[in-house]
């Protein structure tokens, strides 16, 4: 699927995700079953809340600091020995990848998940240069091999049932037909990518935190791939976001105790790396990317945005993503966060994402970094109607309800109208033309309309 | 103007005014017990736990699992000839592809998810946690903190190249949620407590 050049909106996706609704109950509760694990591991901890509230304060400190920190980082990572790069947009750390591997004469390399390259679209590009790329993340290599994106920045297949997995894994790494033991495929992607681990001489990773007080970065796993691939390679290269930098190596502890109990309801990850100085002899390499990170840090309503972990709690609590699935979002990062961070990067192709959400809240109220995702979703439909990309028909909608609502005589006779219409002709409003009677039925209409009853039952108490 | 001062440039403009770094309060574990929380939560999460009082010990219980076949590496000499023990070179790291088991000495485990830190000295070879086919990790058994704030103060401004917290063998659930153990990891982790 390309995310380039939408011809479907997000409700247009929806849409069709839900013509199976056996399938959509079934990513709906795998979904909910994650935000109750979430729940369990955050109701075990008393003081959850001042974590939160610490956690928010931290990055917030961070972002009102950012080019200080940056600066701090840069300076004592490269006293470790790290080579550190900035990249202003996409484009440019894709160039700054494909120098690194150029210089080495790499032609393979081997990846561990990093949301910031899918947003840029690192794959395509070093494919497009002759280097072949091999996602080690397992979910990651699903979809890799499906020829797809992510669906979720924590659970890179949750759309796919284990007997498609078991489709792919026969074409491509020749399992046997109709074989979905979750138990044997795993072991049949460790054999192959161990076979790469052991052959690639450059491994890229992401970054879950860059601490700026020790130049140092942390990576977590629960796979072991991110290791497997720094270890063994020559050359590592950690792409990440600016807004990655947390101060101190003692935020860590705040951080840590957060971000996998959200994410997943693990207390921690299995493998919570700290990268400080490269192996002897060879190269780590940090690429600090901005690409709209701080035009958002500019936007005050939305720079709270940047505050994300990536943890998906958002996404696994969101009755919309739930039933609509990651693919509907047409953006690396998918969901409430991604339907505020996504606006940030290009308007006009996401203005379909902030509408959707019913703005129930659930999302603020899972985020351990207490984002206002809800507030910001809001606020988001109203630059984009502001500036012109809203949906005409939304557009066309909210004019014609401004008109009636803003006279009190148009709107006694629409509702008279409406009401009469309902009962004496039920087709002109039962039918598909009317989002509203989609997969459900009209209500009856009232006999009369509360203005009505109120002038009647007056008159007869005087 | 390059990358990089463009960055800082658009950052500094665009950053809030400064707000205070706030004071991390003192987050207070529920549990008296570290070793007995330490030891529930690791079992929750997959690794197996055993209280020893000797290297003797700890040979002892992984012979029955591990034998005169198996490669079995450490780079804590007491476990020699047990396990080998010749010290390892980076640019031999690929042929540990077929150890089976490798043993480290961790500096102190965290009772509240069941991590223990270990860094690069301890290890060998970064990748040697990683690549065998199962771990086990030796930890002081009084060397439990209750919190992961209590894990950094330990670790506090510390030295080292390349640190990692461990907890749990390697594992995913990305196919339906189904947790299988064994990912690209060691597929099983026993912890020692020695003491």
């Amino acid at each position: 699927m390309s995310v380039e050049g939408h011809t479907k909106d997000h409700a247009a996706l929806a849409d069709d995700f839900n013509q199976d609704e056996p399938r959509v109950n079934w990513h709906d509760e795998t979904l909910w079953f994650i935000r109750e694990k979430r729940d369990r591991a955050a109701f075990a901890i008393p003081d959850w809340e001042m974590l939160r509230e610490t956690a928010s304060q931290i990055k917030f400190h961070t972002l009102s600091n950012l080019s200080q920190y940056l600066e701090q980082f840069e300076a004592n990572a490269q006293a470790n020995g790290i080579i550190v790069h900035w990249a202003a947009d996409a484009e440019e750390h894709n160039q700054i990848v494909h120098s690194i591997l150029q210089k080495h004469g790499v032609t393979q390399m081997v990846k561990s998940k990093s949301m910031l390259t899918e947003e840029c679209h690192l794959n395509d590009y070093l494919e497009q240069q002759g280097i072949e790329v091999i996602d080690s993340d397992l979910g990651e290599r699903i979809v890799q091999l499906a020829k797809e994106p992510p669906s979720h920045i924590v659970l890179p297949c949750i759309h796919l049932k284990k007997e498609e997995i078991g489709d792919i894994f026969h074409q491509h790494l020749g399992t046997e037909a109709g074989m979905s033991d979750p138990q044997i495929l795993t072991e049949t992607a460790r054999q192959h990518l161990r076979e790469t681990f052991l052959t690639r001489k450059a491994a890229l990773t992401g970054v879950n935190f860059a601490i700026a007080e020790t130049g140092e970065f942390v990576v977590c796993t629960n796979e072991g791939n991110a290791d497997m691939g720094a270890h063994l390679a020559d050359i590592h290269i950690a792409s990440m976001g600016i807004e990655k930098l947390i101060p101190r190596r003692s935020d860590l502890g705040v951080f840590l105790r957060l971000l996998t109990r959200s994410a997943t309801g693990q207390p921690i990850t299995t493998y919570s790396s700290h990268f400080k100085k490269p192996r002897p002899g060879h190269d780590v390499h940090v690429v600090l990317v901005d690409n709209g990170r701080s035009v958002q840090l500019g936007r005050e309503d939305f720079r709270n945005s940047l505050k994300c972990i990536r943890c998906g709690a958002c996404m696994n609590t969101c009755p919309v993503y739930r039933r609509s699935g990651g693919h509907s979002y047409q953006s690396a990062v998918a969901g409430p966060i991604g339907s505020i961070l996504a606006p940030n990067l290009d308007m006009k192709k996401h203005a379909d994402l902030p509408f959707a959400s019913t703005l129930c809240g659930s999302c603020s109220n899972v985020c351990p970094v207490k984002i206002d995702i809800h507030n910001q979703l809001y606020k988001w439909r109203q630059v984009i109607v502001k500036e012109g990309y809203a949906d005409p028909k939304k557009t066309l909608g909210m004019k014609a309800m401004n008109m009636v609502l803003s006279s009190p005589q148009t709107f006694k006779l629409s509702g008279k109208a409406g009401r009469w219409f309902m009962k004496t002709v039920p087709f002109l409003v039962s039918n598909k033309m009317n989002p509203w009677y989609k997969q459900r039925e009209m209500p009856q209409p009232p006999k009369e309309s509360f203005g009505e009853w109120y002038r009647r039952n007056r008159k007869s108490n005087e | 103007m390059n990358s990089r001062e463009q960055i800082l440039a658009a950052v500094s403009k665009n950053q809030p005014a400064l707000t205070p770094m706030p004071e991390v309060p003192f987050f207070q574990l529920e549990a008296t017990d570290l070793v007995e929380k330490f030891t529930q939560v690791a079992v929750s999460i997959g690794s197996g736990v055993f209280q020893v009082e000797s290297y003797e010990e700890i040979q002892e219980i992984l012979s029955n699992d591990f034998k005169i076949h198996h490669r079995i590496i450490s780079h804590v000499p007491e476990l020699a000839p047990f396990a080998d023990t010749t010290p390892l070179e980076d640019r031999h790291r690929h042929q540990l592809e077929n150890v089976d088991l490798a043993i480290v000495k961790g500096h102190f485990g965290v009772a509240e998810n069941g991590a223990s830190w270990v860094t690069e000295e301890v290890m060998g070879l970064r990748v040697v946690p990683f690549i065998c086919q199962h771990l086990a990790i030796i930890l002081p058994k009084d060397s439990i903190v209750p919190l992961m704030h209590d894990a950094y103060a330990r670790i506090g401004s510390a030295e080292y190249g390349y640190g990692v917290f461990i907890a749990g063998p390697s594992k995913t659930a990305d196919i339906e949620q189904s947790l299988v153990l064994g990912a690209h990891g060691p597929r099983t982790l026993t912890v020692f407590l020695m003491g």
